[in-house]
């Protein structure tokens, strides 16, 4: 299970910094970095097995139907970029600890760091490109996070959302290509992916999935024509930038290609496109990197280069220049990392990163400059630092590759690395020589060893994989390579190649035709800065802003924020949509014999369409129009009495109560009529509309109803099972509690959680001085002569008892007979709110010992509680039981789990609605409703 | 009468669309209602209609469908808690803003930002 560990380490870290910083910054920084080490210890543990060619495996199976499991494998290649992302990662750590300033939030920093580390960690180690996918997506994220740290620039959030919208595009494209790769293969899992080359190549879908998946890795490892995000997320803190853009994340999409290098190269396709990518984007990114003058901007297209380099030897698809490559990814991820942080260090001491305020450091910072010296040189090529190691095999790769013709590769390889040579060699003398000024922002000295510590480790790698190469690098680029290219890999690399080599003649050059363009800079600049090119930024910037228009002019076209044509438009396109598919279809008219049509419903289905049909006409009259729907609704009740639902019937009768209740005390702080605001022309095309709506959903009715089901309904398992199974006959009851609990226990919540929002609201309302100005000047209503009528307040209290007990026996009976909670809470909180209405809210609460809020809870924890207890019997959440039991003198009677469950339902019910409406009344006694302190009224009443 | 049954559930659309499409908020709650009376019956009559067969089992011959009448019925309790958080909204919108029109128009829009209730906090 390491490789999953090992993934899952950050994430489960990720919280410790944010709470570290409690204690301090060296505890947020050793706490991450005790989260990286550990991870660490974890991947070299499993080296020794990865190094003797074995793959280590972790498998959790998720939904194996959907072929999405969290599968992890450790490879040569994983333990290669593991190893980067753990290893840059802690000296990034040590680094950010003395970088980051006093003010900025360093466990936020550290927090999105893990979360990042993680992220990166999960594609490089995933077998399952589903869950590649996710975490790919999860860097481009955290990259946001990280890149607009400072939130405070505006460069900075402009170039994390530029890095967003790049890198997110090209995640999307690679998500259609990756989905197609799976389907080709049968199999979404790596490991089987990477043994079906043959059936990939073959298929007409490899050009799409292979230009799809390119687009992924293109767009997150800045090649051209996407370089031009990388140069903007340099608006990052340094740590960042060494970090994500020069060691790991720019790497991801050369990681990936190297991953698909087995199934996807060797094509001309991948030759042609990969190779002439990479090359492009080698000499393009080298030639503007000269021209820089920030010296974060230089790096960044130095970055850009090299990922380049790296690319065209990935697309030149043989194997020994893929072993090259994994070479280079070593030795890029060493000086370039050392350079960021050297950068970072100068712009830390002077206070600027400018090349042209910049110059004679050399003495004023000798340690930085000893570590600049070594990386940059390592960078331009120079014997016998590791970059020349790597570039001459590059160069000897070039040399003997055909593209267009024999010698145009070769050219322009060596035209890039001379550029390569001239940044190097500018960034060092523009920065470092030169004699010392005395126009800094900032008078620089070397600052402490904790910032230069980390770039000086590298530093030391530098030289020492320069130096000792075999011994060093070898043994990570054979296994690395090896699983890159499928095949054992033995790499002899020296630094003399004989003087028959072409590498050797390029190499000089190169280094000749680099400093030639340095000395040339002056002239050269003039050139670069007279002729216009084309700036990347703008144009993003256009096409952001016509895709912004563009979905503005659709979305305000359908939704201008006005309820009216939102509802015109949806129930037009559903009918279009519903008609269309009508047409297109063939039916026949439904053979399923109906009812015979009884007077009753007859009766009942007149009334209930007249009252109905009346609302639209009368609705101007809010009174009159809230009974209208009062009498629909209640009509519907006998409608599902004679249908064989008497559950319903009776649910659908006290809710309807309840309901207009509500309303009723809701509309006394409404208006009571409603003008006429809308011209005829508009009421008319409502009409029309209503009326295809109507027209729709009652076609749709019919024919479902004059048709059988199109599968035998599943209520058959539930109607067998009610009574062996849940013992009751009340099939609906069963399958509410017992069936479906699980369904119904959401569902009280929700209706718990609705009251609660009432509450809120009313509590927020009563808190804004606008609206209790408003509330005590509110217009009193005519009042009747009797506000509490003396016979009201009798009779409600003689009922109550007996609507307890009612409401008892519907609970009691509701498993076997039609009742239960829901229908039991609604009886009693009929009953209760007959008393507010009879005796005032204020009587009637100062005599309720019991919180409406309460019963909700205790509702919720009744239901969990009687869910929970299936757990004592070792079963699943909820499983009821239950038991007959025989005590004398009462029959024989049952006894189920279900039944507390229904409490729980039941207390839900009567809280959420008592305290829906006690919500409301609240309101209207601020409105100067009179306090009845008596029971009721009497002469000394006003 | 299936024909009963489904012109009902159009009708009751039809009047809730019309409804929904007034310009104040209390037509829109009703025409709300009128929906779910509606989408209810629907829902129910997706089991097919039957008479004298309801789902108790003992009682009868044939039972009707119980698994759309379970469904229908937490439904019906659901749409009213539904119900009565629009109407706390509507209320809400009237108390502050001091009428109850449905679509703001510009003049509202920037005459709420002075007196909403965190302004008013």
């Amino acid at each position: 299970m390491t490789p999953a560990f090992i993934v899952a380490l950050p994430f489960l870290g990720a919280i410790l910094p944010a709470l570290a910083i409690r204690f301090g910054r060296n505890a947020c920084a050793l706490a991450t970095g005790a989260v990286s080490l550990l991870a660490l210890i974890l991947l070299i543990q499993a080296a020794p097995a990865v190094l003797r060619g074995e793959v280590v495996q972790a498998r959790i199976d998720w939904l194996p139907a959907l072929g999405l499991n969290a599968t992890f494998f450790l490879d040569g290649l994983g333990l290669l970029f593991a190893g980067l992302i753990l290893g840059i990662g802690l000296l990034i750590i040590l680094y950010a600890r003395f970088y980051l300033a006093k003010s900025d939030p360093m466990g936020q920093f550290f927090t999105y760091l893990l979360l990042f580390q993680g992220a990166m960690l999960g594609i490089v180690l995933s077998d399952n490109i589903l869950l590649l996918l996710v975490f790919w997506e999860l860097t481009s994220l955290s990259s946001f996070l990280l890149i607009g740290y400072w939130k405070h620039l505006p460069e900075g959030r402009q170039g994390a959302r530029m890095a967003l919208a790049v890198t997110g595009g090209g995640g999307l494209a690679m998500i259609a290509g990756m989905l197609i790769l799976g389907n080709i293969a049968g199999s979404y899992d790596l490991t089987v992916i990477l043994t079906q080359k043959e059936a990939i190549q073959a298929s007409d879908w490899y050009l799409p999935a292979l230009i799809l998946i390119l687009l992924g890795a293109f767009t997150k490892s800045a090649q051209f024509p996407f370089h031009f995000w990388l140069p903007h997320a340099m608006a990052a803190p340094t740590p960042v930038s060494a970090y994500l853009h020069s060691a790991t994340m720019v790497k991801a999409g050369i990681f990936l290609m190297a991953r698909m290098w087995p199934v996807l190269a060797g094509t001309p396709e991948w030759f042609w496109i990969v190779s002439t990518a990479g090359l492009v984007t080698m000499v393009m990114a080298a030639k503007i990197a000269f021209f820089k003058d920030d010296l974060k901007a230089l790096l960044a297209f130095s970055t850009v280069s090299h990922l380049g380099l790296i690319t065209m030897l990935l697309g030149f698809g043989t194997k020994a220049a893929a072993t090259v490559a994994v070479f280079h990814i070593i030795n890029h991820a060493t000086f370039k990392a050392a350079l960021f942080m050297t950068a970072g260090i100068v712009d830390h001491e002077a206070h600027t990163r400018d090349l042209r305020r910049l110059g004679g450091l050399r003495t004023l910072m000798p340690v930085t400059f000893g570590i600049a010296l070594l990386a940059s040189l390592s960078m331009a090529g120079i014997p016998p630092l590791n970059g020349f190691l790597s570039k001459e095999l590059m160069l000897e790769e070039a040399a003997h590759t055909v593209w267009l013709t024999p010698w145009a590769m070769g050219l322009l390889a060596t035209i890039g690395a001379g550029f390569s040579v001239a940044y190097s060699f500018r960034f060092l003398a523009h920065g470092f020589l030169g004699p010392v000024r005395d126009d800094y922002p900032h008078r620089p000295h070397d600052p402490g060893p904790g910032l230069w510590a980390a770039p000086a480790l590298l530093a030391a790698l530098v030289v020492a994989i320069g130096l000792a190469p075999m011994l060093t690098a070898a043994w990570l680029v054979d296994v690395a390579a090896g699983a890159v290219t499928g095949a054992p890999v033995a790499v002899k690399i020296s630094h003399w190649h004989g003087l028959y080599a072409p590498a050797l003649w390029m190499s000089l050059a190169a280094v000749g035709g680099g400093l030639a363009l340095l000395g040339a800079y002056p002239r050269l600049r003039a050139l670069w800065d007279g002729v216009p090119r084309p700036e990347a930024k703008p144009m993003f910037d256009a096409v952001v802003a016509g895709l912004a228009r563009l979905a503005r002019g659709g979305a305000e076209g359908l939704h201008d924020g006005g309820f009216g044509r939102a509802v015109v438009l949806a129930v037009l396109a559903i009918a279009a949509a519903g008609l269309w598919a009508f047409l297109g279809g063939t039916h026949a008219a439904g053979t399923r014999v109906g009812l015979p049509t009884d007077a009753v419903v007859v009766a009942v289905w007149a009334v209930m369409l007249v009252a109905a049909l009346a609302v639209p006409i009368l609705h101007r009259n809010r009174v009159v129009a809230l009974i209208l729907t009062g009498v629909t609704g209640l009509l519907i009740a006998p409608l599902f009495m004679l249908f064989s639902a008497p559950d319903l019937a009776l649910t659908q009768l006290s809710v309807e109560v309840v309901t207009i209740l509500l309303m009723l005390l809701a509309l006394h702080f409404l208006p009571k009529e409603t003008p006429v605001e809308s011209p005829a022309w508009r009421r008319l095309r409502d009409a029309g509309v209503a009326v295809i709506a109507g027209l729709g959903v009652g076609g749709l009715a019919w024919a479902m109803l004059t048709r059988e089901a199109a599968f035998a309904p599943i209520s058959a398992f539930h109607l067998a099972q009610s009574k062996p199974g849940a013992g009751g006959t009340n099939a609906v009851n069963t399958i509410i509690v017992d069936f479906r609990g699980y369904d119904t226990f959401g569902e009280i919540i929700v209706l718990g959680i609705a009251a609660l929002v009432i509450f809120a609201l009313a509590e927020a309302l009563l808190r804004s001085p606008a609206v209790t100005s408003r509330l005590a000047a509110w217009p009193r209503a005519r009042e009747s002569g009797d506000r509490h009528p003396m016979m009201l307040v009798v009779a409600t209290r003689l009922l109550l008892p007996m609507a307890m007990m009612v409401g008892v026996y519907i609970y009691l009976r509701g498993h076997n007979l039609p009742g239960g909670g829901f229908v039991a809470g609604l009886v009693f909180a009929i009953a209760y709110l007959m008393q507010y209405m009879a005796s005032g809210y204020d009587w009637t609460h100062a005599r309720q010992r019991f919180d409406h809020h309460v019963l909700i809870g205790w509702g919720v924890l009744v239901s969990i509680l009687a869910g929970v207890g299936a757990w004592a019997f070792g079963l699943p959440f909820l499983t009821s039981g239950f038991e007959y039991v025989n005590l004398w003198p009462l029959e024989e009677f049952e006894l189920a789990t279900a039944a507390i469950f229904d409490l729980g339902v039941f207390l839900c019910v009567l809280g959420a609605v008592l305290l829906a409406l006690a919500s409301l009344s609240r309101l209207a006694l601020r409105t100067g409703e009179q306090i009845n302190r008596r029971a009721y009224d009497t002469e000394e009443t006003p | 009468m299936e024909a009963l049954v489904a012109s009902a559930i159009g009708i009751l659309t039809a009047v809730g669309i019309y409804l929904t499409l007034r310009l104040r908020t209390f037509p829109v709650i009703l025409g709300l209602t009128f929906l779910s009376y509606a989408v209810n019956l629907f829902l129910f009559a997706s089991g097919r209609l039957a008479v004298n067969s309801a789902p108790i089992l003992g009682r009868s011959e044939t039972y009707s469908d119980p698994l759309p009448q379970a469904l229908v019925l937490t439904a019906i309790v659901i749409s009213f808690g539904m119900t009565a958080v629009m109407m706390m909204m509507a209320i809400g919108g009237h108390l502050q803003a001091g009428h109850d029109r449905i679509d703001l128009d510009a003049r509202d829009e920037t005459a709420g930002r002075g007196e909403g209730p965190e302004a008013g906090a």
